[in-house]
């Protein structure tokens, strides 16, 4: 069975019916063409602790980490999808649609998309959501998007808090449609995307890919803009819509923790591997045995 | 536990280091339980691959068609999937890898991602991950179903071990379906920039820590003044800051310089683990920063206090 079809996602029962028509050179079915293609893109982001430049600590349940002290932002592949699909709306017309799954919390994430320009923002919570794993995620943010037209869903790779960089490819096979991933170039062609993927040592893999899809993001795709508090302000009143449970349709036992199949145990502090020599902290001291270390190791010679 | 599946990485005619440390982590997964080992090799004239795999596997099921050639998620996809629901083995490993990200979670299956360790307690699978940039770790456990896909994690297995395969191999003949909607291109090697990071003796490498693109000639002539080559994480090249050529990590480059200065990085483990072998030495304010769980000497203390001391007394000393 194909369900992968070309043209723009409008409803499954349609998207399903319609011909391959992808490479066959024809575009008559397509919604692009190469003069005047219009993307509607739906981007998908995340709110998460900025753990990098933080020092973490475990809850006593060990599930968890403490959040208290932590400053959250929105995912960093996730800032870089947002500014592809603003960048993708202007170079070929169209519009984008953020949604962020979480508490009330992702409205400031929902806000920073506006800023840099997404027209619309959707927020799905429900206190049955906590404990999702990626597919579950997946699972709602499906639910959600069936129902809307779109050429493109852009989200980032991989989130920094989880990480398991499964929601875009499980997203894309509950849609029926194709998705790539680590994706740092995009370029639309007639009802096709041309995209380039990061692969290991340094080297690029281009494949074109039949729209409607979804594409995991990288960073480094793009420079993703600065959002100022000023800027935030401005789009404080705009209007977010707001789904549960119930207003997509679903049961409780489809999400969070019991409709997922896997489960964390426990966390704990990864064990150091090496033993380490802590160096002074006082600059001086802490030159001069750098500067030893390094005439040991034969450097300034 | 039955049958552990291990899905062969390799491009341009290799095999891919990964696919080593899943039959290693594969192995004594199967001695463990009394399972068996099996290697899937899906490609296109890859029957020389097939004889280098035959030491490590109980069988090698290979798949071979002309619709394999280049890798295509899609395609490895479904053929991966018919292979699943017809050998129902237990456990399938896939590298977590820009190959094994594009087809894992396409599987319909529990699955669990970019994992550092896996072990059986009381038969049943425990996975080891990590969470928020490295610094925590989390025991994940699956939750009834007889088929589990689990991503390891490159670089964090032995690729050499015990040669302990059956050496069975399999051809199978499998109907390919052509996909239409997704089509390889081209591979684009890595530009050949001014400098190779790969040769240096000495690194100085800079991380987010530097805070602003104006930091990085601080660096530079840190750099310089012992001697060393100018490198740098991720997140630098990210912004622009450095060019590509100068990125130590699985992206960019492989070192194995004799020192390894790391100045505000925080330690990604896809940076760290493409240090290989040296002396490494960090500067980071934060104590449990990942760098200072690889790195020989530590200064925990912020860059900007300890760098240009550190400029300054090597500039005495080049004065003599």
């Amino acid at each position: 069975m194909d369900r992968k079809s070309g043209g723009k996602y409008k409803s499954p029962r349609l998207a399903f019916s319609e011909c391959d028509i992808f490479f066959s050179g024809s575009a008559e079915h397509s919604s692009f063409s190469n003069t005047g293609a219009i993307v509607d893109i739906i981007v998908c982001v995340k709110r998460v602790p900025d753990t990098a430049g933080a020092t973490i600590e475990i809850a006593d349940d060990a599930r968890r980490i403490r959040e208290d002290g932590l400053v959250f932002d929105m995912n960093d592949c996730d800032k870089y999808a947002v500014e592809e699909a603003v960048g993708l709306k202007k170079k070929y017309g169209g519009s984008v649609t953020a949604i962020a799954l979480g508490t009330e919390d992702v409205e400031d994430i929902l806000r920073m998309c506006f800023v840099t320009g997404c027209d619309e923002g959707i927020r799905l919570t429900d206190k049955a959501f906590q404990g999702s794993d990626a597919v579950t995620i997946a699972r709602i943010l499906h639910r959600l998007i069936q129902s809307m037209k779109f050429d493109l869903i852009l989200t980032g790779a991989q989130a920094t808090d989880d990480g398991y960089g499964q929601v875009g490819s499980a997203l894309a096979e509950l849609m029926g449609i194709s998705h790539a991933t680590l994706v740092i170039g995009i370029e639309i062609l007639d009802g096709k995307a041309r995209v380039h993927r990061e692969l290991e040592g340094g080297m690029e893999e281009v494949v074109e890919i039949r729209l409607p899809a979804v594409l995991t993001i990288q960073t480094g795709i793009n420079i993703p803009r600065y959002v100022s508090i000023r800027a935030l302000m401005k789009v404080a009143q705009k209007e977010i819509k707001v789904l549960d449970l119930k207003g997509l349709g679903m049961r409780e036992e489809e999400v969070g923790e019991s409709g997922s199949n896997t489960s964390i145990e426990r966390l704990f502090l990864p064990p150091l591997t090496k033993e380490m020599e802590i160096l002074p902290s006082d600059p001086g001291e802490a030159a001069t045995r750098v500067v030893k270390i390094l005439k040991d190791k034969g450097g300034l010679v | 536990m039955g049958r552990i599946f291990v899905l062969i990485e390799h491009r341009k005619g290799a095999i891919r280091d990964i696919t080593w440390e899943m039959l290693i982590k594969g192995r004594e997964l199967a001695l463990r339980s009394g399972g068996e080992l099996t290697a899937l090799l899906l490609g296109y004239q890859i029957r020389n691959l097939a004889e280098k795999l035959v030491q490590r596997a109980d069988e090698v099921l290979v798949v071979e068609d002309e619709k394999l050639s280049n890798f295509n998620g899609e395609i490895y996809q479904r053929v991966l999937s018919k292979l699943i629901s017809e050998y129902k083995p237990a456990l399938t490993l896939i590298g977590h890898t820009s190959f094994g990200m594009e087809l894992a979670g396409q599987l319909e299956l529990p699955i669990t991602t970019d994992c550092i360790d896996l072990c059986l307690e009381n038969g049943a699978l425990k996975a080891v991950r990590q969470m928020y940039t490295g610094k925590v770790n989390a025991e994940i456990s699956f939750i009834g179903a007889p088929s589990y896909i689990v991503t390891v994690r490159p670089d964090v297995f032995p690729a050499e071990g015990q040669q302990t395969g059956r050496g069975e191999i399999k051809y199978l003949s499998l109907p390919i379906e052509e996909i239409k909607y997704k089509k390889f291109i081209e591979y684009i090697e890595p530009a050949v920039g001014e400098v190779d990071i790969t040769r240096a003796d000495i690194l100085v490498s800079v991380g987010q820590g530097i805070g602003d693109k104006k930091n990085i000639s601080m660096i530079a002539e840190l750099s310089e003044l012992m001697g060393g080559v100018l490198a740098c994480s991720r997140p630098i090249v990210d912004k622009k800051w450095l060019p590509k050529e100068r990125q130590v990590g699985l992206s960019g480059k492989t070192v194995k310089p004799k020192l390894y200065l790391a100045i505000g990085i925080s330690g990604a483990f896809q940076h760290i683990s493409q240090i290989k072998g040296g002396h490494i030495i960090a500067i980071n304010k934060d104590p449990r920063a990942p760098i200072f769980g690889v790195a020989d000497y530590g200064i925990v203390e912020d860059l900007f206090k300890i760098v240009p001391v550190l400029t300054s007394k090597l500039k005495e000393i080049k004065a003599g």
